[in-house]
């Protein structure tokens, strides 16, 4: 197998195959976060701009993170201290990076789409960490990656979506890597939060967050992104809680072994209980952020090597 | 791929032989088994180092850690390649601060490999001292390393390559002198 990808845009699309060389590649990099000197000098040479226009911890830090473990050269941007905010557009910004021989740039984007445009005028590779509600492949394949670890084989698993389905990238990303993987997936969430386009997905759809649970193994528990809800999709948080938030009595009620995810951050007591989130007999989501370094190290590696020579 | 092979330069009695001499000589030189540890490089050496883990488990009646090398993250060479080796797993699952480590490979040609595996060790702590074992050495140097323990020299020209094959992943043991395809190194030489 070899990986023949010169930009990792988003798993829709991606194989099988492709998608297991990704994971199998970010299980042996894990080894290397435990060393006592935890660095390898794969990348060593290499230049990569972490560019952020949106908010991010997580994703930021574990990127930068990968980058140096693997001794790559790392420049961060962030919209609100750079010429964007003086109005610079993301072709000018682009352009420049590449006039400054960059090997490889993150994005993260609120528009759908900006990580395709920057390939246009981006020699280098590409890597989505997240544009707008469409994709953000590295959660999704932290998140299989977690999941192997904890269920050995993703095929076959029950795993259900549970909240702002709407406006998730993890969930778009997740839905395609893991129904590649054999796994089922379905989605639960107040109506309004359904996509339109998930009845092309042709999966399950959940409204009761108790029917959801007894068919799940494992739950991805989504934010519910305050940021983004400018209608009212929901008459109230309390009420959300109540119909939807994933509390331990439901959880007991199902009477069944449940894993439960999260890509952070997380709204403590809305979309899932705060005792639950921290009860290692429920909660991967330490897990995730740990191998969020893996799988980022994994793809950086991947696509550093030349494609064709 | 099947190669024209010119000649059988060890077989499998001549291969256990040499193991055991081996054995002998790290036992020697380290005047025995403590403080002692193994390094086998993917994916040959990994063998040989147990086969000479064992033996010294006969003479001493010692058991010796074994560590596991992929080296993969250190190459200097993978960004010129078309075809991208695959990470695999790295396992020391021991600390090897102020040990004697033995590293364990197949064959020493370019001394890239060792220089890479060399650099491995160091992110895993200080050792004491690192001593190279190899069961063949082909020559054609590009680095200056030399090995404290060789299983046998065996000169060779560019446009021939050795094989060494062993029961754990091949279906013998023995060590082959092979003719590369018309003298380009498809095999990865580091």
């Amino acid at each position: 197998m070899v990986f023949k990808r010169k930009h990792l845009l988003g798993l829709e699309g991606v194989s099988a195959e492709e998608i297991k060389l990704i994971l199998d590649t970010a299980a042996s990099f894990k080894e290397v976060l435990d060393r006592p000197i935890p660095k390898v000098p794969t990348l060593r040479g290499k230049t990569v701009v972490n560019l952020f226009y949106e908010a991010s911890t997580r994703t930021r830090i574990s990127f930068e993170l990968a980058e140096k473990r693997l001794s790559a050269d790392t420049i961060n941007f962030s919209a609100s201290n750079s010429s964007v905010s003086k109005g610079e557009s993301l072709r000018d910004t682009a352009q420049n990076i590449e006039a400054m021989k960059v090997d490889m740039v993150v994005i993260r984007h609120a528009a759908a789409g900006a990580p395709h445009f920057l390939t246009h005028w981006i020699k280098g590779s590409v890597i989505n960490a997240g544009d707008g509600c469409h994709e953000h492949p590295t959660q999704a394949l932290l998140d299989m990656m977690t999941l192997r670890e904890t269920h050995d084989d993703l095929k076959g698993l029950h795993v259900a979506i549970v909240g702002d389905i709407l406006h998730s990238r993890v969930a778009r990303s997740n839905i395609f890597g893991l129904t590649t993987m054999g796994a089922e997936v379905a989605l639960c969430a107040p109506a309004p939060l359904i996509p339109i386009e998930s009845e092309q997905w042709k999966i399950k759809t959940f409204f009761n967050v108790d029917q959801a649970i007894a068919w799940a193994d494992i739950l991805i528990v989504l934010r519910i992104q305050l940021e983004r809800q400018t209608a009212n999709f929901f008459p109230s948080l309390r009420e959300y809680h109540n119909y939807f938030g994933i509390t331990r009595e439901r959880l007991e009620k199902a009477g069944k072994k449940i894993t439960i995810m999260h890509p952070g951050p997380i709204n403590r007591g809305i979309e899932l209980d705060s005792d639950l989130a921290d009860d290692p007999d429920f909660s991967v989501i330490l897990n995730q952020v740990t191998n969020g370094v893996a799988v980022r190290m994994a793809i950086l590696y991947l696509l550093s090597g030349e494609v064709e020579k | 791929m099947e190669r024209k092979v010119k000649a059988k330069i060890i077989d499998e009695v001549g291969l256990k032989r040499t193991t055991t001499r081996l054995a002998h000589e790290i036992l020697e030189q380290n005047r025995g088994a403590d403080n002692l540890v193994i390094v086998g490089i993917r994916t040959r050496g990994i063998y040989l180092a147990q086969r000479i883990i064992d033996e010294i488990t006969n003479i001493e009646g010692k058991n010796i850690p074994l560590g596991i090398l992929d080296i993969t993250m250190y190459r200097d060479d993978f960004r010129e390649r078309l075809r991208q080796p695959v990470v695999q797993q790295t396992e020391i699952p021991f600390d090897i601060y102020d040990k004697n480590v033995v590293l364990v490979d197949d064959v020493l040609y370019t001394g890239r490999t060792t220089r890479a595996a060399l650099e491995a060790l160091m992110s895993f702590g200080r050792p004491a001292r690192i001593q190279l074992a190899v069961l063949v050495d082909r020559g054609h140097r590009e680095l200056p390393i030399k090995p404290d323990y060789v299983g046998k020299n065996i000169p060779t020209s560019i446009g021939e390559e050795v094989q060494v094959k062993m029961r754990e992943v091949d279906d013998e043991d023995c060590v082959l002198l092979v003719e590369s395809p018309s003298g380009t190194n498809d095999e990865i030489n580091l």
